[in-house]
């Protein structure tokens, strides 16, 4: 087990942000850590790096005790903060090379450097300072920062809070390329990126885990049914098409069709139920139950 | 605690700050030095540096807590803190490393005042006829007085996330140490605690030293009032284990 958390409690004042947490992460995982704001994500990725310190519980690193090797469990973590705080008045490879001392990485930082700036795809940025980059190269000097050391765990902390749609893709993908080697905690409140990204996710709400299970699983969990926005090329009525074999609901939006279904092959059905009535099929597109849905039937509940 | 030393001072040194303050501290004794009138060294008459020691502690008094004020301050802020404080330094070496670089710009606004010294020594009559030794003793002072200065400013730096705060209150911590001390001293009120008020003032020291004899009392009172308020310092940094 790379991350071991067990039981963690953090406590501020009399408010409990962190509530008796446990999970474990094995080499290799992408896990994400998902849940609203002030859900705990933050304090708790906090705590694994060793920059607070939890009111109880405990956190090893590869079997190193956070409170009992802080140094080796700071040289095992990739940490990147929520904020992505950088030295606004320092260049790229500034920055980077003061990274690498604190690091004590020696000669071989400058290859590694480069390496990195090429990776983050930081090239033509890097003669400026980090308080000249726009936020998603910003974001890049972060994850660069947090990846100099070949770290065993990568803690990211709302990678992607802030990008635009492109800049998110970039990360994703760079995100999703340095998973294959390394074990991966990142968090966020988008579904859809920790959809795309994890194979593992782990809901939290008012401090307390509410689901840690595989993402397919998760889902899996929430669609056994299947919901399908079919459109067809001319009009018909809600008495037609209620005769296509295995339909259980059906309702009208937009002149288009959303139906479900619990069959496996209900798409089947609707493609030869429009061939039988010479009504092309223009679109059937499956309206998957998203993250978001179970997300939002797991913490209204709790 | 190199890393932190190297970045502390290359940020001193590539904003204006260090020019700003090397030049401030050189114009301002300067200014007493050569031109103010009664202080002037022509008034005064003798070839020594007096005057310049004697206004370098309020100089010092004024500069040192700007240029520590932003220490921890800043990096809090900005929140750079939490990403040094998860890398693999610890809190002792962070906390040198600040420390030291800040001292580092104390010694460089010393360096040039250097020149008022070959001055000096060039316009005394005979040339060189001055107390050389008591003005080596006078500099080591100044740099001791700096070094209690420095973590003066180190410790109001991490008590608040305010610069302004932090600057006033390293201010207040220099004048009660410098100044305060002697002046209730000097009001006779409880004789008992006399002995000890006077071993606390810096004042004592600084004038014990300036004379150019090194006492081991006043290296250990200087040396031990700088590790006691960088102690402070580690004991705020470590209180985020709340």
């Amino acid at each position: 087990m790379t991350v071991v958390v067990k039981n963690l409690t953090k406590i501020y004042g009399t408010q409990k942000a962190v509530d008796n947490i446990s999970f474990e992460v094995t080499k290799g995982e992408i896990v994400g850590f998902l849940g609203p704001n002030g859900a705990g994500k933050s304090t708790t990725m906090k705590i694994i790096s060793c920059y607070t310190f939890p009111s109880s519980g405990s956190v090893k690193i590869n079997g190193y005790d956070i409170l009992e090797h802080p140094l080796q469990v700071r040289s095992l973590i990739g940490y990147l903060p929520e904020q992505n705080p950088l030295y606004d008045d320092m260049y790229i490879r500034e920055y980077l090379h003061f990274i690498a001392r604190m690091h004590k990485m020696g000669k071989h930082a400058t290859s590694k450097i480069e390496q990195l700036i090429e990776l983050t795809g930081l090239v033509p940025e890097c003669h400026k300072k980090t308080g000249m980059l726009s936020k998603g190269f910003r974001q890049r000097v972060g994850l660069a920062q947090s990846l100099i050391h070949d770290p065993e765990v990568l803690l990211l902390d709302e990678p992607t809070s802030g990008l635009d749609p492109n800049q998110v893709i970039g990360i994703r993908n760079l995100i999703t390329e340095i998973g294959k080697t390394r074990t991966i905690i990142l968090s966020s409140h988008i579904m859809q990126e920790v959809q795309a990204m994890c194979n593992r996710i782990i809901i939290i709400n008012n401090g307390r885990l509410i689901a840690d299970e595989k993402t397919e699983l998760l889902l899996h969990k929430f669609q056994n049914k299947s919901r399908l926005r079919v459109e067809f090329k001319n009009p018909v009525t809600k008495a037609i098409l209620g005769s296509i074999p295995g339909l259980d609901t059906i309702e009208e939006k937009d002149g288009k069709w959303i139906m479900t279904s619990s069959d496996p092959e209900f798409r089947e059905h609707i493609f030869t139920f429009a061939v039988s009535i010479n009504n092309p099929v223009l679109e059937i597109i499956p309206e998957g139950e998203s993250l978001e849905k179970v997300f939002q039937q797991l913490t209204a509940n709790s | 605690m190199f890393a932190i030393y190297r970045k502390e001072l290359n940020s001193f040194l590539s904003s204006v700050i260090a020019y700003v303050v090397i030049i401030v501290f050189l114009i301002t004794n300067g200014v007493f030095l050569w031109i103010v009138p009664e202080t002037n060294i022509f008034d005064y008459g003798y070839s020594s540096l007096d005057q310049l020691f004697e206004i370098a502690p309020w100089v010092f008094m004024f500069l040192v807590p700007s240029i520590t004020m932003r220490s921890f301050a800043e990096e809090r802020k900005a929140g750079t803190l939490e990403i040094i404080l998860t890398k693999p330094i610890s809190d002792t070496s962070l906390i040198l490393g600040k420390y030291f670089a800040n001292l580092s710009l104390v010694v460089f606004s010393l360096l040039p005042s250097l020149v008022y010294f070959i001055s000096v020594y060039l316009l005394s009559s005979p040339i060189g006829n001055m107390d050389i030794g008591g003005t080596w003793g006078s500099y080591l002072a100044l740099f001791f007085l700096g070094a209690i200065y420095v973590s003066f400013g180190l410790f109001a730096s991490v008590i608040n996330d305010n610069q302004i705060i932090s600057f006033i209150t390293a201010l207040f911590l220099c004048f009660v140490f410098y100044l305060l001390i002697d002046l209730l001293r000097g009001l006779m009120l409880i004789s008992a605690i006399d002995p000890f008020l006077e071993f606390m003032s810096i004042n004592t020291h600084y004038m014990s030293i300036s004379r150019g004899v090194i006492d081991s009392r006043d290296i250990i009172y200087f040396a031990s009032m700088s590790a006691l308020f960088l102690l402070l310092t580690k004991l705020i940094i470590e209180k985020r284990k709340w």
